[in-house]
């Protein structure tokens, strides 16, 4: 068989829609192939498991050449809000889980989900501001200590 | 290309230890695959197996989690109970069907 991963620690540190899939879909990959996952939401990333934020995410169109659209017309009202929809739909079509049901999925799956102490206490976030399925709210130090042995992702 | 002995039968496998042919499938082959993976079949885990089975019959393809999820009858959590090292995957195994192939 050779190597194989055992552990992984995700860490999802943007807010966009592009920046938080590809975290879940490791995450939700790693348990489906029988490794252990934990999931570490910083700084924009919490959003993610954020009760009043987590259905709201948008696809960032400024500052994002992999659009290919103008820079002007990425700033213009609305456009995130276009994009973002476009992108759903098709994700739809390809059964790809929403962010909430995804992130309640991944919880389902065993892999634990946490959300950074640092980012929190900067944006002024309880453990009741962010969704149930969250385990806790932990430092870096308890971040390290749970992904020793395994390997760390940070997106 | 590998062989196994399931249940007193030699069956070809592939490197991850997948039958290669569905049809040489039995039920008793796949008690002993699972025993193999450490795990005892229950009603349970039969009911996932089948309708894998099922599945890759109709489609040609083995379901990934979430489909087993929406569509099996058997929950998320209670799949990683029945198949702690990856439902999909291992119940693949079991079933004697290739792999499920997918990122979700």
């Amino acid at each position: 068989m050779g190597d194989t991963i055992e552990k992984v620690s995700i860490i999802i540190s943007k807010g966009s829609l592009e920046g938080i899939y590809p975290g879940l879909i490791m995450a939700n990959g790693a348990r489906a192939e029988g490794m252990e996952a934990n999931l570490f939401f910083t700084f924009f990333g919490l959003d993610a498991i954020h009760k009043k934020r987590h259905e709201h995410i948008k696809v960032a169109t400024v500052g994002n050449p992999g659009l290919h659209l103008a820079t002007m017309a990425g700033g213009l009202p609305g456009m995130s809000s276009v994009m973002t929809h476009y992108l759903e739909r098709k994700m739809e079509k390809l059964d790809i889980p929403s962010i909430p049901e995804f992130i309640e999925m991944i919880s389902d799956t065993g892999a634990g989900l946490y959300g950074c102490k640092a980012s929190c206490d900067l944006f002024e976030m309880t453990k009741d501001d962010l969704i149930d399925q969250v385990k806790d709210i932990i430092t870096v130090g308890e971040f390290y200590e749970m992904a020793a042995g395994g390997q760390i992702i940070f997106t | 290309m590998p062989s196994a002995t399931f249940a007193g039968k030699v069956v070809a496998v592939n490197d991850e230890g997948f039958l290669e042919n569905p049809d040489e499938w039995s039920e008793e082959i796949a008690s002993a695959i699972a025993r193999a993976e450490g795990i005892e079949l229950t009603e349970q885990h039969w009911r996932v197996i089948k309708f894998m089975r099922a599945e890759y019959a109709e489609k040609g393809t083995g379901p990934t989690v979430r489909v087993l999820g929406k569509t099996s009858g058997v929950s998320i959590k209670e799949l990683y109970l029945l198949f702690p090292k990856g439902p999909a995957k291992l119940a693949a195994k079991i079933a004697g069907i290739p792999k499920p192939r997918g990122c979700i």
